[in-house]
């Protein structure tokens, strides 16, 4: 099958990228290789069927989050990582307890078996049609209230970046 | 359901295809004869010094920032447009009230300056 193939070879993409994007000395090469997990996890979604959370992780992850990483890479003056940076005891720690807590969620996350028609239901929520029905119709006030919440911080995008000049 | 994505990949296959071949061409048709004074910085222009990672201005930050929030309101459009005839009147005035909202950000950040490149 088709899409079979394609979930495979999405997912071979996903991990080589991710596997880039943590061993690249150079920050800039690890961004590009986010951007190249990112893209083919956006296809792992549509494989499937998951098109709107797709559609979300091309234009906010690949587009938006990305931005914002390579601003933090330019902001923060990195230069490419030297052979012999080698983390410390805390960092070891960190990452060993942040990697187990994910082995655990991904074991429990597999262990659950859904009913066949829960699935079904589960494909139906999440169709582009169903989100903008519930958004437009049963969840109005918190659409109109987001709006809100991005004009607020884009004023304070404003108030902090923007330079004032000396009256 | 995937099948609607098909022309989409067909784009995606064609895009690699003609970047890779284009460059390639070019590579093989092109002569290439390179010499020492064609490698090098063109008449007074000035050897690059330096890495080119520097510290960048906090200005295009603020670019940035104005990007990822229009973007975030495309998002809230997509479902919107797909639902376009089926959502009616109301969902209309819903989302254009959406839009005032965020292009009174748009002017207050136009009548800040916030476009403007000192």
């Amino acid at each position: 099958m088709l899409s079979t193939f394609l979930f495979w070879f999405l997912s071979v993409i996903a991990i080589a990228a991710a596997i880039g994007t943590i061993t690249a000395r150079n920050p800039v090469f690890s961004a590009l290789s986010l951007v190249l997990n990112f893209f083919a996890l956006a296809g792992l979604y549509l494989t499937l069927q998951a098109e709107f959370i797709a559609v979300i992780q091309v234009i906010v992850y690949a587009g938006a989050i990305m931005v914002l990483f390579l601003f933090v890479i330019m902001l923060l003056n990195l230069g490419s990582d030297s052979k012999d940076a080698i983390a410390s005891k805390l960092q070891m720690g960190l990452a060993i307890i942040a990697g187990g807590g994910f082995v655990l969620m991904m074991t429990r996350i597999f262990m659950i078996q859904l009913e066949p028609n829960k699935k079904q239901s589960v494909l139906m929520n999440g169709k582009v049609e169903k989100i903008g029905e519930w958004l437009l119709k049963d969840y109005v006030f918190p659409f109109e209230i987001i709006s809100v919440i991005l004009l607020a911080s884009l004023v304070g995008a404003i108030l902090i970046a923007k330079k004032y000049k000396a009256h | 359901m995937l099948g609607a994505y098909f022309p989409v990949l067909i784009l995606l296959f064609l895009a690699l295809v003609i970047a890779v071949a284009f460059v390639q061409l070019a590579k093989w048709l092109g002569p290439s004869r390179p010499t020492r004074i064609k490698y090098s910085a063109y008449e007074s222009g000035m050897d690059p010094v330096g890495s080119a990672r520097d510290r960048f201005s906090v200005k295009f930050y603020m670019v940035a920032m104005l990007f990822i929030l229009f973007d975030i309101e495309v998002v809230f459009m997509y479902p919107w447009a797909v639902q376009y005839k089926q959502l009616g009147v109301y969902a209309f005035a819903e989302m254009v009230t959406f839009i005032i909202i965020l292009f009174i950000g748009y002017i207050y950040v136009f009548k800040k300056g916030g476009f403007e490149w000192e």
